[in-house]
């Protein structure tokens, strides 16, 4: 084979390779996104349930209703409240008053259902729009930076 | 008097960066040696006068100096002296102190080992270098000075983050800065080869040792952080597929990559504009990482607090260099000579498409981290991508990059012949499909996890095939295996033995298919089934720490009615933070392990608790360990020892 001939099996291969893989990767995109709501925008969306979703706010306090390991909260961006039912064991930063991220899925009758909680390693921590929702209302008591 | 001294100290490294950029710089340009040679000491010295800086602000931890606002922060007069030392790197400012303190190491170690190299190059190389520390001393003194004061001390400082008290931590970070930081040397020897328009085989032959250095650092600076990861955080994963954790994952497939098209490009000439584009690309994604880490534009599970002015500072730096390698990049490429010819069925066609399947996972990582950042941009929308994406895109190119493995190895230069190079994996192949077989049969389903657990196999024994057949070649006898032994270069070793330990992480990772996971509130007493073993608890006590009480629960494991071991998972609280953390409780049993954790005990005696049973999962990080051992090996070989390419300033230009 030529030089180019060469070259040219090597562009095409090399296009082959990376067409799959944009493939592959739009296709993951396309089925594997969740996205991320405040209580608040929540409401707004009318999202249908059994989406799965990714919702940030803070653990309203004097909400955590424990039941062995059926544990049940409420999410609050300070204008709206999410009801939550989880089952299993909440990491160790999950305090009340506390910035939390739960993924799970919105049951029918607006209560959320999560297969996951997690909370942050920063005391500081809080997911960043609830940071601003909270800053615009001047509730917020984090450190002014 | 002492902190001034370090704030000086970092004042005096800017204006020798500075110097470092400019002079050679000048010098190279004008053709003038004594100019060129002010590159040397000029790197040494920068980076004594860091080390000097980094070396009071960990005075300053030590003796718990609460007049720093950095101390304050993140430490606390009771807590332990380790972590005093560690705590400098586990925050924001103390943090980028190391990264420039790694930076400027690199620097010094080009600078000591770069005796033979043309004075062009050195001289170039370490200008570009000197750029890259002026430019983060800048951003630390303007942005992130760990050496600001407050008029009133106070008596005590608010403890470092808990999580962050842990010898994991103690270890980890100064290793992944050594690695994704160790790629600047890579990148700097990349531009000042486009800027003095030379790229040559010799070129490759100063620049693989400093890829090898730094990919060695950041392969264990990975594996470590993913095993601390994996037993503080007490959720029973090693990967979280985190954006910070993608910032060292990122410069690791380019980095790979390069190491592999270096070598082609060293010994074959061929390459070279690709193998310049890697070596730019690696440390850009270093880059890239640190712009994700530091700006807070992610809000990941890691980040620190940080805030926009350090952001936009970050993100002109990372615009400035990257853009302006690549612009270079572009301006060069098109003039560089190409390289040398090479059958497709060759080592050099394997290497070629291993690149492209390593360049696709990391394209794959890169989007998956910025997509729902452009996507929140762009839209509003906020998204996640989380290890579904990764794994619909990741698997599929996993399985072909580790088939081609050992195929690659047996391959010779130039023109290769694949049926014989498969005929010498017959053994690989058919102890594959048994371990496959066996571990289908012991384990069972996921499919997933036994297909990959007998590539997994076939990528050890093909690891080390070669070794073997070169070593018993026609049935030698026992005194020429022994001088067989010797006589194989210490580079084929590393090569062996990397694939190996990559065999054994991708066991261990396929593993995690055949783990089991119970969430319980358990009782004193019960004892439930965990895989093959069976876990009570003996007792629930409470105990004090030196900066934190605990309470920790006696688990028994047993295997029928023998008792194997007692593990103590924990539940800390840190006064001073008022936080909590999990100490997990991990036995090791074969190459498996039972992981616990408990969670909060309730007045009627019982304890939420996490058990696991993860059979091979030590291999993941064993794996890795094998993997840097074989890149030390390479290392260490004479050919490609730091500084011993005294041969390839004799080589022609650009031979084709």
């Amino acid at each position: 084979m030529t030089r180019k001939g060469k070259r040219l099996t090597l562009i095409i291969g090399a296009l082959a390779v990376l067409g799959l893989a944009a493939g592959l990767m739009l296709f993951a995109l396309r089925d594997n996104i969740v996205f991320f709501y405040t209580p608040s925008e929540l409401a707004q969306k009318q999202t249908a349930p059994g989406a799965r979703l990714r919702i940030g706010g803070l653990v309203k306090e004097g909400s955590v209703v424990k039941n062995g390991k059926d544990v049940s909260f409420v999410v609050t961006d300070r204008t709206k409240d999410l009801d939550i039912t989880y089952t299993g064991l909440l990491p160790d930063l999950f305090r009340e008053g506390q910035g939390v991220v739960v993924d799970g899925q919105l049951q029918a009758g607006g209560k959320f259902r999560a297969d996951s909680v997690l909370a942050k390693h920063d005391e500081r921590y809080m997911p960043k729009d609830v940071a601003d929702a909270l800053k615009k209302q001047g509730v917020w008591q984090g450190e002014q930076k | 008097m002492i902190v001034e001294t370090g704030h000086y100290a970092l004042v005096l490294a800017l204006a020798l960066a500075l110097m470092q950029f400019a002079i050679p710089f000048a010098g190279a340009r004008l053709n003038d040696t004594a100019l060129m040679r002010v590159a040397r000491p000029a790197a040494i010295v920068q980076f004594l006068f860091v080390a000097l800086a980094y070396g009071v602000l960990t005075y300053a931890h030590v003796v718990s100096d609460f007049s720093l606002v950095n101390v304050i922060e993140n430490s606390h007069s009771l807590k332990p002296f380790i972590y005093k030392i560690s705590g400098v790197w586990g925050n924001h400012e103390g943090s980028m102190l190391l990264w420039v303190l790694v930076l400027s190491f690199c620097g010094a170690l080009v600078a000591l080992f770069s005796a033979t190299m043309p004075d062009k190059l050195r001289a170039d190389a370490l200008s570009v270098q000197g750029l890259l520390g002026a430019a983060f001393l800048l951003f630390i003194l303007l942005t992130s000075n760990p050496f600001a004061r407050v008029d009133q001390p106070p008596w005590e400082g608010r403890d470092l983050n808990p999580i962050l008290q842990d010898p994991g931590l103690a270890i980890h970070p100064p290793l992944l800065y050594l690695g994704y930081v160790g790629f600047s040397i890579v990148f700097s020897f990349a531009a000042a080869a486009l800027i003095g328009g030379r790229i040559d085989a010799a070129w490759a032959r100063f620049a693989r040792p400093w890829t090898l250095f730094a990919w060695v650092a950041l392969t264990l600076g990975i594996a470590m952080g993913s095993y601390w990861a994996y037993y503080t955080l007490g959720w029973g994963g090693f990967w979280f597929w985190d954006p910070v954790e993608n910032a060292s994952l990122m410069p690791w497939l380019a980095g790979t990559a390069l190491l592999h098209s270096a070598a082609v490009m060293e010994k074959r000439e061929a390459l070279k504009v690709w193998t310049i584009f890697l070596a730019i690309l690696a440390f850009s994604l270093s880059l890239l990482g640190t712009f994700l880490v530091r700006s807070g534009v992610l809000t990941s599970v890691h980040a620190f607090a940080s805030d926009p002015e350090r952001g936009v500072f970050i993100l002109g730096i990372l615009i400035f260099f990257i853009g302006g390698a690549l612009a270079l990049f572009a301006i060069r490429a098109g003039s560089l000579p190409t390289g040398g010819l090479f059958a497709p069925i060759s080592r050099e066609g394997a290497l070629v498409v291993n690149n492209l399947l390593l360049s696709a996972s990391c394209a794959t990582v890169v989007i998956g981290t910025l997509y729902p950042l452009a996507l929140e941009a762009l839209t509003g929308e906020k998204i996640s991508v989380g290890a579904p994406f990764f794994n619909t895109v990741l698997i599929p190119v996993a399985l072909p990059l580790a088939l081609l493995m050992p195929i690659g190895q047996m391959l010779p230069w130039k023109r290769g012949d694949l049926g014989a190079a498969l005929s010498r994996l017959r053994v690989a192949f058919v102890v594959g499909l048994v371990g496959a077989a066996a571990l289908g049969a012991l384990y069972g389903t996921p499919f997933l996890s036994i297909l990959f657990g007998g590539v997994a196999v076939y990528l050890v024994v093909g690891g080390v095939s070669d070794i073997v057949q070169r070593v018993t070649f026609r049935a030698a006898s026992a005194g020429s295996v022994f001088a067989r032994l010797r006589g194989v270069p210490l580079s084929a070793w590393g090569t062996s033995i990397s694939h190996a330990g990559m065999g054994l992480t991708l066991l261990g990772l396929a593993a995690t298919g055949w783990g089991v996971e119970n969430i319980l509130v358990m009782k004193p007493g019960d004892f439930y089934d965990v895989g093959p073993y069976r876990l009570g608890i003996e007792s629930v006590d409470a105990r004090q720490g030196p900066n934190y009480s605990e309470i920790y629960a006696v688990m028994a494991v047993r295997a029928g009615d023998r008792t194997l071991a007692t593990i103590e998972p924990a539940k800390r609280n840190y006064p001073a933070r008022r936080m909590q953390r999990s100490e997990a409780g991990i036995v090791t049993l074969g190459l498996g392990q039972v992981y616990a954790a408990i969670g909060e005990s309730h007045p009627d005696g019982t304890i939420d608790a996490r058990l696991y049973w993860k059979p091979f999962v030590t291999l993941i990080w064993f794996g890795a360990l094998v993997m840097a051992f074989g890149g030390a090996c390479s290392l260490a070989d004479r050919r490609l020892r730091i500084g011993v390419a005294r041969r390839a300033v004799a080589l022609p230009e650009a031979a084709e």
